[in-house]
């Protein structure tokens, strides 16, 4: 009888334990799938529009394969926000797919094509836009000139708008019809309203004038509305999916019709994960940051068999995006004194640099540090006159005259930024060469920016100087003054105080941007003075990331063809720049061969 | 029993009240300013940087008296409401955790739960036969010494990129919409079953190695000597052997299930699973307090009520509990 029983009790105990293991991962499996499945969140509100709205892709097992361009190397957190004036946060595509400027900038042509507006142009005080015809917001209403002129009233009166400084010699902006006319006071700011042309967002009037001052700026907008060539689909932890908007004028107007119905942005894990997504054609378009993706191209003969396309077919590979400069802190000793940071510039071998950590996808800075797109601007003469170079003796002879005395400084660069953590390694090595002792740091990514906001560092790696239509933006940034406490712009990092060349500056912008005379003998001037100077040290040119699969899209943007735009989906250059030509340009890549 | 259990759960609510004054006491009393931290982002002139700075002090709550932040935690706690999220602004920490944590329990429930019936079968096999000793033992230390980060780069490069029998990242198939249709289930099952691996494998090794030497001397001790005394046959004290072995690996599986709820960092990051680990993570490289602190306080409560569920499955499983209860009762 005890027999018995325990056989049965062992049987009971074996089963038993066999079915605790199966209730266990069904269980979990069905918290995952319900989870998933409740977290996803669709955009499109079909409420609100009563243009075609696009159809729910929630009734869809997913999205066609052959029908959709993923897109990676964009976003780092799970897309919650919609909000185009939320410059930090804003998921990808909410500007550029949804939300469009006045212009466009091509960094190629250095030209500016009418986008949102069909033409501006500056009568004396008054700069008058006119507003392209046709054009309607994704809910139905018409796009007119009151709605421009709203987004700039917003931008003169809301604080937060990051737009705000663009508009400080703005008085008023008032729109009769589709025409805007903006007054300005005397001396208009030529440059700063430039930039606000081709980088602010044009938003609806009718939905952001219901918003508190707060919300406009911060609020999530989880449901927009734009004029812009796609809609928000659905979006969840992991990606944020566009779905083609049929009535987007650029379709009518300028022929220019994407060829995917959806647009997937892939919220990015590491780098290793990103390169076998790639790899593998899981992800198209891609913007991350790929170490040995020089391997990858000019391997087996090009391409390394697996269709990779980047901007250029040969070294850099890379459009020269940001001039990443050494920044010292000109207030403390011995940054503070001109042939210490002149002893630093002849110290460091850039050439090096670029090969050693970036295998050559990256160039040397010219010493200006201007990006090439701005070389028109560049005086060669004053460049070679009073340029630097790699050239360790002179480095030691202006090291002598410095008073440094041999103590040691921190260098601090934010951890996780793989390439510039090797970066520094170089760097400091350079400069131990001439006798210059230099810590390399890694404090995490928001420390290492209030340390440079509050001016407790000593030097830095800073690549704030990115592409842009002129050199006024990038001396803007070297020079502006007052310098407060906390340079919470993030201009003038380093602390420099040149009042003659922030006088140089203000007088560039506010010259007429077709004055090209007089804006470059200004230009010339400041850069000798910046090379006489050297406030910041420019190192390299870092690059706008790109690699394509050519697996199931191609006739990727690239150098040399008819089709050079700008190949990434950042903000700036999405929203700004050529990328949405870029994109339109795609075409579904031929069957592949058995 | 009943002022056993009564006295039990005010210790666990005591724990809890102490776990959670700390959780919130680290971050608020800690240097830095998270408002700070995350207008680090924006590049705004002063004026309107100023004007952000209020908004955003009202939004996380900061610019309250340090006693009244408290109180609101704590009413927000009791409400379900921990708050929004610096690293992913405007998202609300609720919202994120409810999110990660199906992935978590999908992935480290059924592995340490496998691994915990499998381990404790193998290793009481291997303190039976000698034969499987020399082989089950040797195993179990290698398995259990092989760190996660090794684990979680071996497997996903031998089995994804050089045989490509499974994805090596992502929780489903990223073309696929999440749907209770077979082929998201079945593309959710092929993309959890490598990480699974990873922590089941490392997991396996120091169940059955502990298994194995606590069957070991609970075969040797004096009830299982008498029980052959009184002729009882082999299988029968192997039985009785298996079940005094399993308590101590009982309060072992407690622990390891309290802190499943912490997620297991290196696995999620290495295969890109978006459970509490990955989120965990990306909440520390952004100094996001308020996403942190909520983690923590489901961590506090996943420890204390395994702990508890624990505590009266003793009751059920020991005997020897069950009569003490009973006789302190009396």
């Amino acid at each position: 009888m005890r027999r018995n029983t325990t056989a049965m009790s062992s049987k009971w105990a074996r089963s038993r334990g066999a079915r605790w293991g199966t209730v266990a991962v069904a269980a979990a499996l069905t918290l995952a799938t319900a989870s998933a499945c409740t977290s996803s969140s669709s955009g499109s509100n079909p409420k609100s529009t009563s243009a075609p709205s696009p159809s729910s892709t929630a009734a869809l097992a997913g999205f066609p394969r052959s029908q959709t361009l993923y897109t990676s190397g964009t976003a780092y957190a799970p897309p919650t926000i919609w909000n185009p004036f939320d410059l930090g946060n804003f998921a990808t595509g909410t500007q550029g797919l949804i939300y469009e400027p006045l212009f466009l900038y091509d960094p190629v042509k250095n030209t500016y094509d009418p986008w949102l507006a069909s033409s501006g142009t500056w009568s004396g005080t008054t700069y008058t836009i006119h507003v392209r015809n046709g054009v309607k917001w994704s809910d139905g209403t018409a796009l007119t000139g009151g709605d421009v002129a709203y987004s700039i009233n917003l931008a003169m009166t809301n604080k937060s708008d990051p737009y705000n400084s663009n508009t400080s010699t703005v008085k008023s902006a008032t729109a009769s019809g589709n025409t805007v006319t903006v007054t300005f006071n005397s001396p208009p700011g030529y440059s700063e309203w430039q930039d606000y042309l081709w980088k602010a967002p044009v938003v609806p009037r009718h939905v952001w004038s219901k918003l508190s001052a707060a919300q406009q700026v911060t609020g999530a907008n989880t449901h927009p509305v734009g004029t812009g060539p796609m809609l928000l689909d659905t979006y969840n932890a992991t990606e944020v999916a566009y779905q083609d908007n049929p009535g987007w004028w650029g379709t009518s107007q300028l022929g220019l019709k994407f060829k995917f119905k959806y647009l997937v942005d892939v919220v990015n894990g590491s780098n290793n994960v990103e390169l076998s997504a790639l790899t593998a054609g899981q992800v198209d378009w891609s913007n991350n940051f790929l170490p040995g993706i020089n391997e990858l191209i000019s391997g087996l003969g090009g391409n390394a068999g697996y269709g990779l396309k980047t901007f250029y077919a040969k070294s850099p590979y890379m459009l020269p995006a940001n001039t990443v400069w050494l920044e010292p802190n000109t207030t403390k000793a011995p940054m503070n004194n001109v042939n210490f940071r002149k002893a630093m510039a002849y110290a460091i071998n850039p050439q090096q640099l670029v090969q050693v950590v970036y295998s050559g996808i990256t160039e040397p800075a010219g010493p200006t540090g201007l990006l090439p797109n701005l070389e028109p601007y560049i005086d060669q003469g004053v460049v070679s006159q009073n340029g630097f170079s790699y050239n360790p003796s002179l480095a030691k002879q202006y090291l002598a005259k410095s008073g440094y005395h041999g103590q040691n400084l921190t260098l601090e660069v934010p951890d996780g930024w793989t390439d510039w953590m090797a970066g520094v390694q170089v760097i400091s090595q350079d400069l131990a060469a001439v006798g210059i002792k230099v810590t390399p740091t890694f404090p995490q990514a928001a420390a290492r920016n209030a340390d440079l906001t509050n001016g407790s560092y000593d030097l830095a790696l800073d690549n704030n100087a990115q592409l842009d239509s002129t050199p006024w933006s990038y001396f803007q940034r070297i020079y502006q003054l007052p310098i407060a406490k906390q340079q919470t712009a993030q201009l003038n990092w380093e602390r420099f105080s040149s009042p003659s060349d922030w006088a140089l500056v203000q007088q560039a912008g506010s010259t007429p941007v077709t004055d090209t005379a007089k804006l470059n003998s200004i230009y010339s001037q400041l850069e000798k003075d910046f090379l006489t100077q050297l406030p910041q040290i420019p190192v390299w040119y870092n690059g706008a990331w790109f690699q394509g699969n050519t697996k199931y899209w191609t006739n990727y943007a690239q150098s040399g063809t008819s089709n050079e735009n700008t190949p990434v989906m950042w903000n700036g250059y999405l929203g700004s720049m050529t990328t949405v030509y870029a994109l339109a340009n795609l075409s579904p890549a031929p069957a592949p061969k058995p | 029993m009943r002022r056993y259990l009564t006295r039990k759960v005010i210790t666990y609510l005591l724990a809890f009240f102490v776990g959670a004054t700390i959780d919130w006491g680290i971050p608020h009393l800690m240097p830095g300013n998270p408002v700070q931290l995350y207008l680090s982002k924006f590049q705004l002139q002063p004026g309107g940087y100023a004007a952000l700075y209020k908004t955003m002090s009202e939004a996380f709550g900061t610019s309250l008296p340090l006693w009244d932040q408290y109180l609101h935690f704590w009413s927000g706690l009791l409400h379900g409401d921990l708050g929004v999220s610096i690293y992913d602004f405007p998202g609300r920490v609720t919202t994120l955790i409810f999110d990660a944590i199906p992935y978590t329990l999908a992935l480290l429930g059924p592995a340490i739960v496998l691994s915990y019936l499998l381990g404790n079968r193998l290793g009481a096999a291997a303190a039976r036969r000698r034969s499987l000793d020399n082989t089950v033992l040797p195993a179990g230390y290698v398995l259990q010494a092989i760190p996660y980060p090794w684990l979680a780069l071996a497997l996903p490069y031998l089995l994804g990129v050089v045989w490509h029998v499974f994805p090596i990242s992502g929780p489903y198939d990223q073309t696929l919409l999440p749907a209770l249709s077979w082929p998201f289930v079945s593309s959710l099952l092929y993309h959890w079953f490598l990480p699974f691996l990873t922590v089941f494998l490392v997991s396996l090794g120091g169940w059955a190695i502990g298994m194995r030497n606590l069957v070991i001397y609970e075969l040797e001790n004096d009830s299982s000597r008498y029980l052959r005394a009184l002729g009882a046959r082999e299988r029968l004290v192997r039985r009785h052997a298996y079940r005094s072995a399993s308590l101590p690996q009982l309060s072992g599986l407690a622990l390891a299930l309290g802190v499943v709820i912490g997620g297991n960092i290196v696995t999620e990051i290495a295969f890109h699973y978006p459970g509490l680990g990955l989120l965990i993570y990306n909440a520390i490289e952004d100094e996001d307090y308020f996403l942190l602190q909520g983690i923590f306080i489901f961590i506090v409560i996943g420890v204390l009520l395994a702990n508890f569920v624990i505590d009266l499955v003793y009751i059920t499983v020991d005997p020897r509990t069950r009569l003490s209860m009973q006789g302190a009762a009396q």
